[in-house]
């Protein structure tokens, strides 16, 4: 999953502190691995480094200096070519691919189109698998339906996803 | 040649603006679909979406109530009833979800079945379709009657009489929708590679992704529209 484009869509609805978007993770997408702070500062300076957020305002407390990030329109637009992407179907994507629908909903962006351009990109794995285990041995055979199997059940995700997406908005927008 | 506007060149099979519906509830919205000689094409879409109408009116089986349906030169929706029924005895194949094998007649015999309405003598009937019975692997039950078969085994029967006649265009739906995995994978093995053998185009609507992908090609239909998901995520 990536957790830099996660943060940059997070900083789309206004400037955060590193704390503030760790808590903000970690309630939507961290229910089984919360962020560690390190892995927060040491993505928000990459991000700085290459322009995709900037420092918006830094505040001198009693503790470390805090600063407070927000979103460049270049981390717009790579938000945006994140999500467009479809991802490299392989088992066990469920959980990069319910950030994106999330990701999609939250910054108002078009999740259907996403989740056809998924669908689309598994069916032509799927596709390609299907010829090789046709003209293949019985090994090819069981390699490739065990794959076949795998991007089946993510697909009856993404249906299932597609048909309750009005739902999912409706618990996602603020 | 006479085509319609929005067939695409080198096409077989071609619809165009399709418009069906039944009393209040719209099953076809301006679907458009085309399949070329020999290419497998899957239709797939949630329930009720409209695939077996799309496939009906394909088959010249369903008169949609705008659009047309190009087959060569012909537009199957402007054709008489007798005219359309001579098109799908003669050029069409089709497979269905569940036994449309004749009860009391022998395997051989089903397979035989369209030549002989076809007008064919039985003896050469009977021999194409023992060819066809062995190309889809199940010869041994050919004096069989259908109750004495397992579903695998009717299906592919099924298959067998669908190709009998060499047909240019086969529709099939959910023809693997009452088999287990294994069987619904040999059942669409067979018939895409006898398809292909005689350069038939298949109209193939299932549900099922893993059936989907013995196709070239897939289709999704959604509130009646039929979208080709080739060009989708490429923007
Ligand atoms: N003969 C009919 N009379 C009345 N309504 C019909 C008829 N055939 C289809 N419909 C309606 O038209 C719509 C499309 O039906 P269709 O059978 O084409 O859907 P489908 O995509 O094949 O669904 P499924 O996946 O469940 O087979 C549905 O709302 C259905 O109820
Ligand atoms: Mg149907």
């Amino acid at each position: 999953m990536s957790i830099g484009h996660t943060l940059l869509a997070l900083l789309e609805s206004g400037p955060r502190h590193g704390y503030d978007l760790k808590r903000a993770f970690d309630a939507r997408f961290g229910h089984d691995r919360p962020l560690h702070y390190g892995q927060v500062y040491a993505t928000m300076s990459r991000l700085l480094k290459n322009g995709l957020v900037e420092v918006d305002g830094i505040e001198h407390g009693d503790g470390p200096e805090r600063k407070r990030y927000a979103i460049t329109d270049a981390g717009i637009t790579d938000v945006g070519r994140w999500l467009a992407e479809p991802e490299k179907p392989e088992p066990y994507l469920q959980s990069v691919l319910y950030t994106k629908v999330v990701v999609a909903l939250l910054t108002g962006r078009d999740a259907d189109s996403l989740l056809d351009a998924q669908r689309t990109e598994h069916l032509r794995l799927m596709r390609e698998l299907t010829r090789r285990k046709v003209s293949g041995d019985l090994a090819d055979q069981l390699i490739c339906d065990h794959a076949l199997f795998h991007l089946e059940a993510d697909l009856r995700w993404l249906e299932i996803t597609a048909a309750r997406l009005d739902q999912l908005a409706e618990t996602v927008r603020p | 040649m006479s085509r319609s506007p929005a067939a695409p060149a080198g096409s077989l099979l071609a619809a165009a603006g399709l418009h069906k519906a039944y009393g209040p509830t719209t099953a076809l919205a301006g679907a458009d679909f085309s399949v070329h000689p020999g290419e497998v094409v899957a239709v797939m879409g949630p329930s009720g979406s409209g695939k077996s109408t799309l496939l009906h009116c394909l088959a010249g089986i369903v008169r949609p109530d705008a659009g047309t349906v190009r087959y060569g030169a012909r537009d199957l929706p402007s054709l008489s009833d007798a005219e359309r029924s001579a098109v799908r005895r003669t050029e069409f194949g089709f497979v269905f979800q569940f036994g449309q094998l004749v009860p009391e007649l022998t395997c051989l015999e089903n397979v035989a079945l369209p030549l002989r309405l076809n007008g064919v003598k039985r003896k050469a009937a009977e021999q194409e379709a023992l060819h066809r019975l062995e190309q889809l692997e199940v010869a041994d039950a050919r004096g069989q009657r259908p109750g004495e078969m397992s579903g695998g085994q009717s299906q592919r029967v099924a298959v067998a009489r669908a190709l009998v006649t060499t047909p240019r265009v086969i529709f099939a739906d959910e023809p693997t929708g009452a088999l287990d995995s294994l069987n619904g994978e040999r059942v669409m093995r067979l018939l895409t590679e006898a398809a292909r053998d005689t350069r038939a185009a298949v109209v193939l609507v299932t549900h099922e992704a893993r059936v989907a992908a013995y196709a070239d090609r897939e289709v999704v239909v959604r509130d009646g529209r039929a979208r080709d998901m080739a060009g989708v995520g490429l923007s």
